[in-house]
């Protein structure tokens, strides 16, 4: 068993350790003019409730807390769908690299060749890896992504004459919930595509959907139930026969890098989130950065600027009479691209292929280890998740996939994915990525297949986990009804 | 554990709506199964009084801690009856849902659909 036990003191806030008067640091003696702030900002705050500590009780604080927080870099972190992926701490040294972290955004563009180079080195590596002819690295995060080739798909059939008739959007029901939203969000009405018992796309209900009002369908490959679409050439040619066009949810593309490129399946548009697949910090370290791709015919609609070559030099080219205009400011998350451009030149092409092999690999160990406890919800191969049902713990013991999760934070992990997607019952997603080692898999799978016995020998382990960390089951309806973020202290 | 419950006398759609008849009005809810799945109900969104529905339409959605779905109308009508007490009180779906936990009741405008379902279809589309 490998259980973590925390002997950390109650979280409090640091205005619990304040004392009047204590101080943490010494200002210099004033040596300019003193001015009356009551006389400039009219009255001050007096009760404007400030904490007062020394630098030693700030420190302590801050780092226990940090003590009880839980990353890639204190446990494994199997969030399906999420890509929790190690970032390697170069692509920070990088980063942090005066040249880099020092640019202005408003610096004369002759005065930042270096960073244009790492732009376009950028573009034309993930050119390369996805089989497009161009990419963008300027949406801001994944679903930015997603809205951007749905407003490129927009701006072509504006631009052959389609744009009044071409209205709907298909979705398969596995997608994940921001491509509803960002077909919504583009003024696009959408209609579910179910999944076959294969868990794959069915044909039959495409063709059936298919008409000269669809602009577009949103497919994500491997799809979210962790399998490779096998039909994905045939899918793509059937939209294209009804002229629409077909965008591929990159979500899961750690599964494909250097293996195989949805560029030459027959996409016309994809997403990238460089913050899981090319190792860039998620959420709280981020933003993010949702390149996309996209074949020729919808390269006259980029965003700008569009960084290009001509002839030896590199712009920044903002003259381009079809574009949608811009999505972000300046250039994008610039320090994101040089992360990921960090990230892919350590690898290079040798070893690129490394990524998918390697969470693929992994994947398919957890399920093969698991499949007696939890069976997998497809009876074939997973690409880089395995998406596993607990159905038969709820029909026969009340346990359900929540609980299990939960007493997986008393072994001292962070739980999967659950509940998604939403086809399969019971539902965990477990994504291990290529950077775990085979032994942090092996303990990993004996901490679930010991739950599970649990599970059948005294379920109210689960049912009252997590019992062992400070924070225990959270009510999660009540929650949602009353929402509280506000500090009343 | 106990099978969810699927009374007789009830018809039931196979997106796990019911409803009961009495005379020509149609009271409408989620399935005890359907309420099992989706977990801790948080809210509720349903029509307004007097709304004209189709069957197999959309009439309102429902929001749990897990997802949110979409409610089909079993039945064609209007509806004369919208259960303000899910407002405040949502957790009667999983508590009472063939009961207090009822969403919506329809004066039914025309034939009934031919793909409802009995409580042993229903119970044998559940598995």
């Amino acid at each position: 068993m490998n259980r973590r036990t925390q002997t950390v003191p109650e979280p409090s806030l640091i205005y619990s350790k304040s004392k009047a008067g204590r101080i943490g640091c010494n200002v210099p003696t004033c040596d300019t003019p003193e001015v009356d702030l009551a006389s400039v900002v009219g009255e001050t705050r007096s009760e404007l409730k400030l904490p007062e500590v020394s630098e030693l009780d700030l420190l302590r604080h801050f780092t226990n807390l940090s003590h009880i927080n839980y990353g890639i870099e204190t446990g494994f972190y199997p969030l399906g769908s999420c890509t929790m992926k190690y970032n390697p701490k170069i692509n920070e040294k990088a980063a942090g690299l005066a040249g880099f972290a020092q640019l202005h955004p408003l610096q004369p563009v002759e005065t930042i060749p270096g960073a244009l180079e790492i732009l376009h080195g950028v573009q034309s590596m993930l050119c390369e890896i996805t089989g497009f002819d161009a990419i963008t690295l300027q949406p801001l995060a994944g679903a930015h992504g997603e809205m951007t080739c749905l407003m490129l798909v927009k701006a072509y059939h504006a631009s052959i004459g389609e744009g009044d008739k071409r209205k709907v959007v298909l979705v398969p029901d596995s997608a994940h919930g921001t491509n509803p939203a960002s077909a919504a969000r583009c003024g696009y009405s959408v209609k579910s595509i179910p999944t076959d018992a294969d868990g794959n796309t069915d044909l039959a209900a495409l063709e059936a959907a298919l008409d000269d009002t669809v602009a577009a369908l949103m497919l994500t490959n491997p799809s979210t139930l962790g399998l490779f679409e096998p039909n994905i050439e045939k899918i793509c040619k059937m939209v294209h026969d009804a002229g629409g066009q077909v965008f591929c949810d990159g979500a899961n593309m750690n599964a494909m890098v250097g293996t195989t490129r949805p560029g030459d399946h027959g996409f016309d548009c994809m997403h990238l989130n460089l913050h899981k697949t090319f190792s860039t910090p998620h959420g709280g370290g981020g933003p993010g950065c949702g390149a996309i791709g996209l074949q020729k015919h919808l390269e006259p609609f980029l965003p700008v600027p569009v960084i290009r070559s001509v002839g030896d030099t590199l712009i920044a080219d903002y003259d381009r009479p079809h574009t949608i205009g811009k999505v972000a400011a300046f250039y994008g998350q610039f320090l994101m691209e040089v992360r990921a451009y960090t990230y892919l030149r350590a690898y290079g092409r040798e070893r690129i292929a490394d990524i998918s092999r390697y969470s693929v690999l992994n994947a398919n160990y957890v399920r093969e280890r698991l499949k007696e406890v939890l069976p997998p919800a497809h009876d074939r191969p997973c690409m880089h998740e395995c998406i596993l049902t607990a159905e038969k713990y709820k029909k026969e013991h009340g346990v359900r996939a929540l609980d299990i999760s939960k007493r997986l934070i008393d072994y001292g992990y962070h739980p999967p994915t659950n509940y998604f997607p939403l086809i399969v019952p019971e539902c965990l997603m477990i994504e291990p990525t290529e950077t775990e080692s085979k032994d942090t898999l092996d303990d990993f799978c004996d901490a679930l297949i010991a739950i599970c016995h649990e599970a059948v020998e005294n379920s109210d382990l689960l049912h009252d986990a997590p019992s062992t960390r400070i924070v225990g089951r959270l009510d999660e309806t009540l929650a949602v009804k009353q929402l509280d973020v506000r500090w009343n202290g | 554990m106990p099978m969810s419950a699927i009374p007789e006398g009830l018809k039931y759609t196979k997106s796990h709506e019911w409803i009961q008849l009495d005379g020509d009005v149609a009271t409408v809810g989620i399935t005890d199964q359907a309420q099992s799945e989706l977990g801790d109900v948080v809210y509720v969104d349903l029509p307004s009084v007097g709304k004209t529905l189709s069957a197999g339409e959309t009439f309102g959605s429902i929001e749990s801690v897990k997802a949110v779905s979409d409610l089909y109308a079993p039945v064609a009508g209007e509806v004369i009856e919208v259960n303000g007490n899910l407002d405040s009180s949502s957790d009667l779906v999983n508590s009472d849902p063939y009961g207090a936990g009822f969403m919506i009741k329809i004066r039914v405008n025309g034939d009934l659909p031919g793909d409802l379902l009995s409580a042993a279809e229903y119970s044998a589309h559940v598995g």
